[in-house]
């Protein structure tokens, strides 16, 4: 068990920016802490590196309570989002920092930097100032400095955050190479669930100062423990039904669900995947029309508009349109392989006007 | 290069005539205006100063700074600035770390009390300190029983010169330190660095330029302080005479061409002043459009610098 | 003090403590003990003291004079902020610069040359003087020096505000048909009044503290060319400490209030922009 919280809670005056917070990083991990901004995700990285200290609750690293540790004891190495490079330093002297202070011998100091330097490939960046890097190697360079001091743990705050999209694609792999090479205990911080899912071996996800749900990402894709997830991963069909003798309707559309009394009214969500389309328009139970069509490189987004009005989104492939021989207008017939019952109690329905979830922008659509 | 003139000359008239711009006579008017206006304002008495120190010529320029009185007052006024602008650097940069690294409640009024000093009036400022360490003042009788004199002496000049020129460093340094943030410096943290280290391998190169400019103007000020020291000093010839004093009464004394030599060199002083922090900004403005220009790259991609 | 929110960086009992300590030392026990002293006057005698004549006089040329200095930096200096800002023309580099020189420039000089350059025989005195214009050991003399020592408040207050002001707002107005002289009034000068206020104030603030520069220039005639400042140290040297101390109390007073007035003038200016 390389780091354990237990029961951490964080107020800032009133509000608890992180809300008793329980779990745990096993040694070697690359884990992911997810959610929205203002989730207490990065409160909480602040928290085992020392930067915050914590209202109430336990941080263990190794077995060891950290609580009363200052910062400079913890042994962590922190990159931050905006890399906070000394700006008067050159690359050498960043990456030598820690390991100044650390009072390391001359001769070790170098060979160390020169093993980082050759590991990140910054090779002839040495003596280079922060204002004349571009933005993937400030971050390898901060990166560097942070795993100099052989750190027990390496936490990211938004790594990716402050690079273009395209060099945000090389970076995720190469940090998992890295991950892989050094096998050092990693926590990074993201609001990008995508990036989530495909960087880390385990994601924790936040909302509001909550823990929502700790999972590998193919289990918080496919079993969300709940709403917030469900919609946060991924992009999501949610309709608001209701039950009629086991079975939950709205508009055409009805959904088996034995052990729920009439009356009930549920939520109901199911991924694009899961709407079957034929072009025959007897093979599945749902008539509909293909509304609109949007490209988005090899998948494309559908949606069908049902005869009662509600629009449902899909997702296939080029060639599974083409096969199909889809165009805007035609007339197709649905099916719905696989929901889940995404909220029960009639309390715990915040209002919800549109008949499909509309992913915030900020959600991938290449998912 | 020639075959690029022309295109520079269309670009100029293009942009005259954009709905946004003056007409060239209202342009090259107020142009007129401002040039007018500063030239008799601020360059006239600056030359001036130069041409009635040299009326009479170098050698009488040359012997008003070395009379003896004068010599004395320029010591002074060298003295007083090696006692005020160390302590009011100190002090400046231990309030700009307070004030800019944390939080606290009451910060802007702490802001506008280190502000306090430039609202009062000079002549006010000595007044103060002759209330308190004069003979008719607080602790006058018991400093006068002891036999320390701190009004009409170097101590009161020291004090009244710290009062006038207490914010100078504290207001320079504070917005440029508030604008480097603290990830740095928690960055240096996490790598195990005590706070003395974080101050001065991380801080204080970060923030240099800033606090040279404050000691600058903090220095300036210090030297050509007159009012306040002025009420504090007693006016002693030779012995507790600043150099602005001492133009005075060189002045007083009709003795023009003498008290605008020693003006002479407190001019340059102004013109080194304004030299460096010019120099200053220049520095502040490149390291600033850096950090502009590679925040710019980060997103943008690299750079083959 | 300390708020709940942590903050890992070191050192903030120590220079805080370090601030606190300076400043009580140094500002605030020393004005408390002016004020101390006013308190063991009688409220008549007070008032008798700081509304003596003479001291009357003095406040109005101070005031006065300081706010016809404030009024021609307010004008003078938005023009040289605006050109300073959006023309280019050769020796601009040097201008701005100059601009300062009047912070840098001890205030014993700049009265000596300032009353030099208006006397009878000096390089502006013997064109003006004929005409009439008397500047040196004059009132006009005093609005003179605090011109000269206000004039860079409202260009330095004044320029980043023009600097940050988009050419956009200017071109929006253009497209909807607004002239160039309507476009100022209606649309930029609006934006930059906050900041030419304030800029006013300083310069008016400052002024009335005055005292170097001023008393080179003002011939100090009683009741005629004497300024609030100059009397303070005349009833100092008088050892009239009650007196100066009635003086330099409303003259704290009223800075105050002017310091107050400027940070709320500040507040109000940041609210157009960011």
């Amino acid at each position: 068990m390389s780091i354990e919280l237990k029961n951490i809670t964080k107020q800032f005056g009133a509000v608890a920016a992180v809300n008793q917070v329980t779990f745990s990083v096993q040694e070697g991990e690359l884990m992911a802490l997810l959610g929205p901004s203002g989730g207490g995700k990065t409160t909480v990285l602040r928290m085992i590196a020392g930067l915050e200290v914590p209202t109430s609750g336990d941080i263990l690293i190794r077995g060891q309570r950290v609580n009363e540790l200052s910062v400079q004891q913890r042994n962590i190495g922190f990159v931050f989002q905006n890399y906070a490079l000394f700006k008067n330093m050159n690359v050498f002297k960043n990456i030598a920092f820690g390991l100044k202070i650390k009072k390391w011998k001359r001769r070790d100091i170098k060979a160390r930097v020169a093993e980082l330097v050759s590991l990140l490939g910054l090779e002839g960046l040495e003596k280079r100032y922060a204002h004349q890097l571009s933005g993937g190697q400030r971050q390898r360079v901060a990166i560097a400095r942070a795993l100099a001091p052989k750190p027990s743990v390496l936490l990211l705050d938004e790594p990716f955050g402050a690079v273009d999209a395209k060099i945000r694609q090389e970076l995720r792999e190469w940090l998992v190479t890295l991950h892989h090479e050094l096998s050092v205990t990693t926590i990074f911080v993201t609001h990008d669930q995508e990036e989530a899912m495909e960087v880390s071996n385990r994601i924790v996800i936040f909302s509001k100062g909550d823990l929502e749900q700790i999972g590998t990402p193919r289990e918080v894709y496919e079993q969300p423990a709940n709403e917030f997830v469900a919609r946060f991963i991924g992009v999501m069909n949610v309709l608001d039904t209701e039950v009629k003798a086991g079975v939950a309707r709205v508009g055409e559309l009805q959904f088996g669900t034995p052990n729920q009394p009439d009356g009930a009214r549920l939520r109901i969500g199911f991924r694009p995947y899961a709407v079957q389309v034929s072009t025959d328009v007897n093979l599945f139970p749902y008539r509909a029309v293909l509304h609109r069509t949007y490209f988005l490189g090899i998948m494309l987004r559908l949606e069908f508009e049902l005869a009662s009005g509600l629009v449902l989104r899909s997702r296939m492939t080029k060639e599974e349109y083409a096969q199909l021989g889809l165009e805007d207008g035609k007339e197709v017939s649905l099916q719905i392989r696989n929901y889940r019952i995404l909220a029960t109690e009639e309390a715990a329905l915040p209002p919800e006007r549109q008949s499909a979830y509309q992913p915030p922008p900020s959600i991938a659509e290449n998912i | 290069m020639a075959g690029n003139v022309p295109q520079v000359n269309r670009q100029a008239t293009a942009k005259s005539q954009r709905g946004t711009e003056e007409s060239p006579l209202v342009k090259w008017l107020l142009v007129g205006v401002c040039g007018v206006f500063l030239a008799v304002f601020l360059l006239l008495p600056l030359v001036n100063v130069f041409a009635q120190a040299l009326v009479k010529g170098w050698q009488v320029y040359w012997a008003s700074l070395h009379e003896p009185d004068s010599v004395s007052a320029i010591k002074l006024t060298l003295l007083i600035a090696v006692i005020v602008v160390p302590l009011n650097t100190l002090f400046g940069v231990c309030a700009a770390w307070a004030i800019a690294k944390f939080e606290f409640r009451g910060k802007s009024l702490l802001i506008t009390l280190i502000d306090l000093p430039f609202a009062v009036s000079p002549v006010v400022a000595g007044l103060i300190y002759i209330i308190m360490f004069g003979l008719q003042g607080y602790f006058g009788p018991w400093l006068d029983k002891h036999d320390i004199q701190i009004i009409f002496a170097v101590p009161g000049i020291a004090l009244a010169t710290i009062f006038v020129t207490f914010p100078f460093v504290a207001r320079e340094l504070i917005p440029v330190m508030q604008a480097t943030g603290r990830e740095q410096e928690e960055a240096a943290l996490t790598l195990g660095a005590s706070g003395w280290k974080t101050f001065w391998h991380v801080t204080l190169p970060s923030v240099k330029w800033g606090l040279l400019y404050g000691i600058i103007l903090c220095n300036a000020r210090a030297m050509g302080e007159f009012g306040a020291v002025s009420v504090v000093s007693g006016h002693v010839s030779g012995v507790t005479n600043t150099m602005p004093l001492h133009v005075e009464k060189l002045y007083n004394e009709y003795q023009g061409p003498a008290a605008f030599a020693v003006a002479s060199l407190l001019a340059l002083l102004a013109l080194v002043t304004l030299g460096l922090k010019s120099l200053l900004e220049w520095k502040q403005q490149r390291d600033y459009q850096r950090a502009q220009v590679s925040a710019a790259e980060t997103v943008a991609g690299p750079k083959s610098a | 003090m300390r708020s709940q929110r942590y903050n890992p960086l070191p050192g903030f009992g120590l220079t805080m403590g370090c601030t606190i300590l300076y400043l009580s030392v140094i500002v605030l026990i020393p004005i408390g003990g002016l004020f101390l002293r006013t308190l063991e006057l009688s409220w008549a005698d007070f008032w008798r003291l700081a509304t003596a004549d003479r001291a009357l006089a003095a406040y109005k040329l101070t005031f006065g004079a300081s706010l016809i200095a404030a009024l021609v930096n307010a004008v003078f200096g938005t023009v040289v902020a605006w050109v300073l800002v959006r023309y280019e023309f050769p020796g601009k580099r040097f201008f701005d610069a100059l601009v300062d020189f009047p912070f840098a420039l001890p205030t014993a000089v700049a009265g000596l040359t300032l009353s030099n350059l208006f006397a009878a025989n000096g390089w502006l005195g013997q064109w003006l003087v004929p005409l009439g214009i008397k500047g040196s050991f004059t009132p006009l003399g005093v609005v003179i020096a605090l011109t000269f020592i206000g004039l860079p408040f409202v260009v330095r207050t004044l320029q980043p505000v023009l600097e940050g002001f988009e050419r956009e707002v200017e071109e929006a107005a253009a497209t909807l048909g607004a002239g160039r002289l309507r476009t100022f009034f209606s649309i930029v000068a609006p934006t930059l009044l906050p900041a030419i206020i304030t800029g006013f104030a300083l310069a008016f603030a400052r002024a009335i503290g005055e005292y170097g520069s001023v008393i080179f220039i003002a011939g100090n005639k009683p009741y005629e060319s004497e300024i609030a400042p100059l009397l303070i140290v005349i009833r100092l040297e008088e050892y009239d400490y009650t007196g100066a101390i009635a003086l330099a109390v409303v003259l704290l007073v009223v800075s105050f209030c002017l310091l107050i007035t400027i940070n709320l003038l500040e507040r109000w200016a940041s609210r157009f922009q960011n």
